[in-house]
């Protein structure tokens, strides 16, 4: 469902470099500079290659940790439809999963070594999957809201300087849009019910509206890099400028619904020909140290998410093991006819 | 207190429509189960594929229903208005998921019947019946080949893949009897050609498991006991917290719209 920008720096290893490597990273800047494709078998910086892997995995990494809240709600959906799109939805996840495995391993690293890193707790996945779902209107919330922020940060990503995780962003994003019409779809159909099922619609967008915004990642001001992810055509955008996007979209969707979002600052600044920054909603200060904190493994659900697919993978490694035994003997099986 | 649970009046037509229709909900709920706790991300996907083929049987299947009860009641209320006893599906399908081998074996006995079951009923001389089975067919014939494969897989594995297999196996075998049972009702239907004989099917069940299970050296049970009651409401203790996890939202809020 959605990559975040988490800002740790990737400093190439001060070094003195050949002038034959100099030549290549100037060649392989005007090829980004002329929005040419960086393709696997290219020449490509260290660096740009060690930025990208983490960044396509941690990506991989949220579509698999974010089936979890979801799921959560799959035996539980209202209605039949509710249930075989929320089931469809969560599949999705799962292919979108895998399209971004295969596109880190273009990148010369295996699934399994990704895998390991997600479940050691080593390599970090979009910090908004580790909030509950604590009521059905979540599920129309996340669509709504975290898919809509998603999809917010994976639109430039389409046009990505790398071929491979530019083409996995443009079947994702297809799915991405789908889902995000039905959450908020579900969220129309809570406004127009019951009392009970509006003031549910309610506390969802009251618990989401913050951690999304802090799908963004850190502000600009305090961001550490960036630069040289912009000046490979990784990011096409800073946080700020897409959060604010978001935000902009949002506003009048929330209206719509007739909810109100949770939070007091919250007005829409015109434009009057000035310096600008006006036509947009002013919005108010973000919890920095919960994000942090969630960053850090101390979210409400860190320890469960991962606790969950540890317990997926450890009890499938039967599994898994059973299949490759029995590949094993047919193809002995085989050579031996 | 008051309650929203329907009452259902249950023509032999309406009632064959929700036993078919309960075993694929009640299957398919089993099968979104798995969500984020499978083995290996592809075969979460392909639990996921088969338990939303069978949800959507389920859900055309009900709508004949209401259309024929023509009661007022729609997918919905079927699904989440009607209690464990009023519930009609397989004791097989209502199997927990137990371990990886438990639901292989659970979905291949089950595919096992229903690919020639659809293909079978097709032929249908209710048009509606016919083209369910008609998309139906395609699917189970799918669920029949991944479930085969891995019930081979698991039983020509390991050592440890083939001791699960064979546990589930046995632990299954009795809820296999069933599927092949009909009553006055159903007679009435099959008199008609609006349905086909489920005993017309168990050479081919019979062929199809000794195959599979002989292919996975895994050993088919003698004919024994087999443990009957879902057909007539009467189910194992694992349907009731199944239905309460699923029906919760609509019974908290009677006659909302989702």
């Amino acid at each position: 469902m959605y990559t975040q920008a988490l800002n740790s720096r990737d400093d190439a290893p001060a070094a003195i470099r050949p002038a034959e490597e100099l030549e290549h990273e100037a060649r392989f800047q005007a090829r980004v500079d002329a929005e040419e494709r960086i393709e696997a078998n290219d020449w490509m910086p260290a660096a740009y290659r060690k930025t990208l892997v983490r960044q396509i995995s941690q990506h991989a990494h949220s579509e698999i940790i974010g089936m979890l809240p979801e799921g959560n709600w799959i035996t539980r959906a209202p209605s039949l439809r509710r249930k075989a799109a929320l089931l469809a939805k969560v599949q999705d996840e799962c292919g979108h999963g895998l399209y971004l495995y295969a596109a880190a391993e273009t990148l010369g690293v295996s699934r399994e070594e990704l895998t390991d890193q997600l479940l050691t707790g080593k390599a970090k996945y979009s910090s908004i999957f580790n909030y509950p779902t604590m009521s059905w209107a979540d599920i129309g919330a996340i669509g709504w809201l975290v898919d809509g922020a998603a999809i917010m940060n994976q639109i430039p990503l389409c046009r990505c300087s790398y071929g491979p995780y530019a083409r996995a962003m443009i079947r994702v994003c297809k799915e991405e849009s789908f889902h995000q019409r039905q959450g908020y779809e579900i969220m129309l159909t809570l406004c127009r019910g019951s009392e009970e099922q509006k003031a549910m619609a309610q506390d969802a967008l009251n618990r989401w509206w913050w951690p999304c915004l802090m799908m963004f990642g850190p502000p600009d001001a305090a961001s550490q890099h960036s630069d040289q992810s912009t000046k490979w055509k990784i990011k096409r955008f800073s946080n700020d400028e897409l959060r604010q996007k978001f935000v902009d979209a949002t506003v009048p969707q929330a209206q719509f619904l007739g909810l109100t979002l949770p939070d007091p600052e919250l007005r829409f600044v015109p434009d009057e020909g000035g310096d600008g920054t006006t036509g947009h909603w002013h919005y108010g200060q973000i919890d920095w140290d919960e994000f942090k904190q969630v960053i850090a493994g101390n979210g409400p659900c860190n320890r469960d998410r991962l606790a969950a697919r540890n317990k997926a993978h450890a009890e499938g490694e039967w599994v898994r093991e059973a299949a490759m035994a029995h590949a094993a003997k047919r193809q002995a099986r085989q050579q031996a006819a | 207190m008051a309650t929203n649970t329907i009452r259902v009046n249950e023509s032999p037509l309406v009632l064959y429509c929700l036993r078919r229709a309960d075993d694929a909900l009640v299957m398919g709920h089993r099968l979104s189960e798995w969500c984020g706790r499978g083995p290996a991300l592809e075969e979460e996907m392909a639990l996921a594929n088969m338990g939303l083929d069978l949800l959507g049987q389920a859900r055309s299947l009900y709508t004949y229903a209401a259309e024929v009860e023509a009661a007022g009641n729609d997918e919905d209320r079927y699904a989440y208005l009607r209690d464990a006893r009023q519930y009609r599906n397989l004791l097989l399908a209502e199997q927990p998921n137990g371990d990886f081998a438990r639901t292989i074996l659970r979905q291949f006995f089950y595919a096992a019947f229903a690919d020639p079951y659809w293909r079978a009923m097709m032929k249908s001389s209710d048009p509606t019946l016919a083209a369910i089975a008609a998309k139906s067919e395609k699917e189970s014939a799918y669920h029949l080949r991944h479930t085969a494969e891995w019930v081979i897989r698991l039983g020509d594995g390991t050592e440890e893949s083939h001791r699960r297999a064979a546990e589930a196996v046995a632990h299954l075998w009795p809820y296999t009897g069933e599927m092949f049972e009909t009553d006055a009702a159903e007679q009435e239907l099959i008199a008609a050609g609006v349905v086909m004989d489920p005993a017309s099917f168990r050479a081919e069940w019979d062929r199809t498991v000794s195959e599979i299970l002989s292919e996975a050296t895994l050993e088919k049970p003698a004919q024994g006991w087999m443990q009957k009651g879902g057909r007539t409401g009467l189910h194992s203790e694992h349907l009731g917290h199944m239905l309460a996890e699923m029906q919760v939202l609509q019974r908290t809020h009677p006659n909302a719209t989702w």
